[in-house]
């Protein structure tokens, strides 16, 4: 049976139309693409030629739409879409389908492996504390090396960077429960979490789209993270009531062995079940963020009042300040991700004015902060914590005031929505390099204290 | 002749059942024997064969397995199972009896001009 390179476009093309239609499965469209070649063949075999034939042949298959929705009346489950961990075996010739199940389970098992290595040789003390991103970070980066099938060239960029922390983070003669001890150990998850990135987009860093996909991930993997998280916890509790009740004491065996295993290892296997479902499941960021979006914006506004009720800015404690930048680094942090789920080509509308007021309540809150800590500077002077506090400030300040400028513009339709989304991912270097000038060049300027 | 949808539906279960009674067969294949066994007037759109197939294997009346064909593609072949037979029995006596019952009225009932022409 001779078949024709138009054909077999033709045939792809409409492999592509079916797979669209969720009730229809792969395997499925197997069995029915087999079905379309083989009246094609007959109907070549009458006499028509290719286009006659396969256009008999589609006619034959039937109105689509009808027949999608009688697949979808024997299969209602699948419009839940399902994420099939060990993918059915529809592409053959490939890797077996539990290999990649079989490499995440290997890295996350080597995380675990790394981490408890680290909690026997460094005691658990600060020097655990400065190396545990280091421990964990090379298997997250192994499994998009992997997946990715990075080049000799990107694995190396990857490496330079991550030695020369490692390098940095060990040599250096940290004060004990020095200030710039407890700085660099905050920052350099931040430099690692971005050379993940790296590692997540494929080497293609220079990409918008895809720095963008990395902050989709990062957003889906926080959640998937705490509710692995949360599941764990009820397993372990209900387990440990059960041992404490028949007189066992399970506390040691969480300590030494479970928390170092799971707590990391959950790390990877939640990387991979983004990875894994981001073609199967509707994101859940788009809900999250409009839910979340109104009750950040309350909770700035409450704080903003009760500042400005508590006066004095001098007086403001450091630890508050500690405590409003990481609410703001949590606003950013939603404002990225709500503005990631977006539908860039959507039309201005409700979600958006909303963003706005979250960009301009944050900007205020931000504003009392800045204030606050230059006050703070006049009076008491530097510190490695002010100016890395002032820096972090300073570059939140740029953010959302460049943000806003381009809602506005966008909201009165001056502006495409891609300008908002390219200025988010332009923007996102600037921390990590921040993060690492705090974790290399604070500490020698401040004379490790 | 053009046989009605309804009907057609109707007598789908029975049809592929009783195909299947010959032995294991694919889809395309299937819908060929249902054309040559109804000389063309019984004719489905092909793609709803297979939703059809799906809930009979569903119920348990057929059983799927992925094959080879000659051109080297994945094929799905459909058997029928023990259970499928004694359906296809039970299904058989219903049709018997519906089939007796329209032959009876057809027999005495007054028949339309066209048709009795032929009979004379």
């Amino acid at each position: 049976m001779e078949l024709h390179a138009e054909l077999e476009a033709q045939i792809d093309r409409w492999r592509g139309y079916v797979q669209r239609r969720q009730a229809i499965s792969a395997a499925d469209i197997d069995e029915l693409e087999d079905h379309l070649r083989e009246q094609i063949a007959d109907r070549q075999a009458t006499g028509l030629d290719d286009e006659e034939a396969f256009l008999v042949a589609i006619k034959r298959l039937g109105n689509l739409d009808a027949v999608s929705r009688e697949f979808a009346r024997e299969h209602s489950e699948r419009l839940w879409k399902q994420l099939a961990l060990v993918p059915e075996g529809s592409d053959d010739g490939g890797a077996p389908p539990w290999r990649e199940l079989a490499v995440v389970l290997a890295l996350a098992v080597g995380a675990g492996l790394a981490v408890k290595a680290g909690v026997a040789w460094m005691d658990g003390g600060a020097g655990l504390a400065r190396n545990l991103g280091l421990l964990v970070f090379p298997f997250l980066a192994s499994y998009f090396v992997w997946k990715r099938r990075l080049t000799v060239q990107v694995a190396a960029a990857l490496l330079v960077p991550f030695a020369a922390l490692a390098v940095v983070l060990n040599i250096y003669p940290f004060a004990p429960g020095g200030s710039t001890e407890i700085l660099a150990v905050l920052h350099a998850p931040v430099v690692l979490w971005l050379l993940a990135g790296v590692a997540y987009v494929g080497g293609r860093w220079r990409s918008d789209g895809r720095r963008m996909d990395f902050a989709r991930f990062t957003g889906e993997l926080a959640i998937y993270y705490t509710l692995l998280a949360l599941g764990g916890a009820v397993l372990i509790g209900l387990t440990f009531a059960v041992l404490q009740i028949v007189g066992a004491d399970p506390e040691p065996l969480l300590a030494e062995w479970i928390l170092p295993f799971a707590i990391p290892g959950a790390l990877v296997v939640a990387a991979w079940l983004v990875e894994a479902k981001q073609n199967v499941v509707e994101n859940i960021a788009p809900v999250l963020t409009r839910v979340f979006t109104p009750l950040t914006i309350a909770m700035l506004l409450a704080i903003l009042a009760v500042l400005a009720a508590a006066g004095g800015l001098v007086d403001i404690d450091r630890n508050l300040l500690i405590l409003m930048d990481a609410i703001l680094v949590l606003v950013l942090c939603l404002l990225l991700y709500s503005i990631s789920a977006r539908d860039s080509l959507a039309p201005p509308g409700l979600s958006d004015a909303l963003q706005l007021a979250l960009v301009v309540t944050a900007l205020a809150v931000d504003a009392v902060m800045l204030t606050a800590m230059l006050t703070r500077i006049a009076e008491f002077g530097f510190s490695p914590n002010k100016i890395a506090a002032l820096g972090l400030n300073l570059l939140l300040l740029v953010h959302l005031v460049r943000a806003g400028w381009l809602t506005v513009g966008f909201l009165r339709g001056q502006r495409r929505f891609t300008a908002l989304e390219r200025w988010q991912t332009q923007y996102l270097p600037v921390y990590g390099a921040w993060a690492a000038i705090v974790v290399v060049v604070f500490p020698p300027v401040f004379s490790f204290a | 002749m053009r046989i009605e949808k309804d009907l057609v539906a109707a007598a789908a279960t029975p049809l592929v059942l009783g195909i299947l009674m010959d032995g294991e067969l694919y889809g395309y294949a299937i819908l060929k024997r249902v054309g040559e066994l109804s000389g063309g007037s019984m004719q489905w759109t092909d793609g709803m064969l297979y939703p059809l197939l799906h809930r009979l294997e569903r119920l348990g009346y057929v059983s799927s397995s992925w094959g080879t064909s000659e051109a080297g593609r994945r094929r799905k072949h459909y058997a029928i199972t023990p259970e499928g037979r004694a359906v296809l029995a039970e299904r058989q006596e219903q049709w018997t009896v519906v089939a007796d019952a329209l032959r009876q009225v057809w027999q005495t009932a007054q028949r339309p001009p066209a048709a009795a022409e032929g009979w004379a």
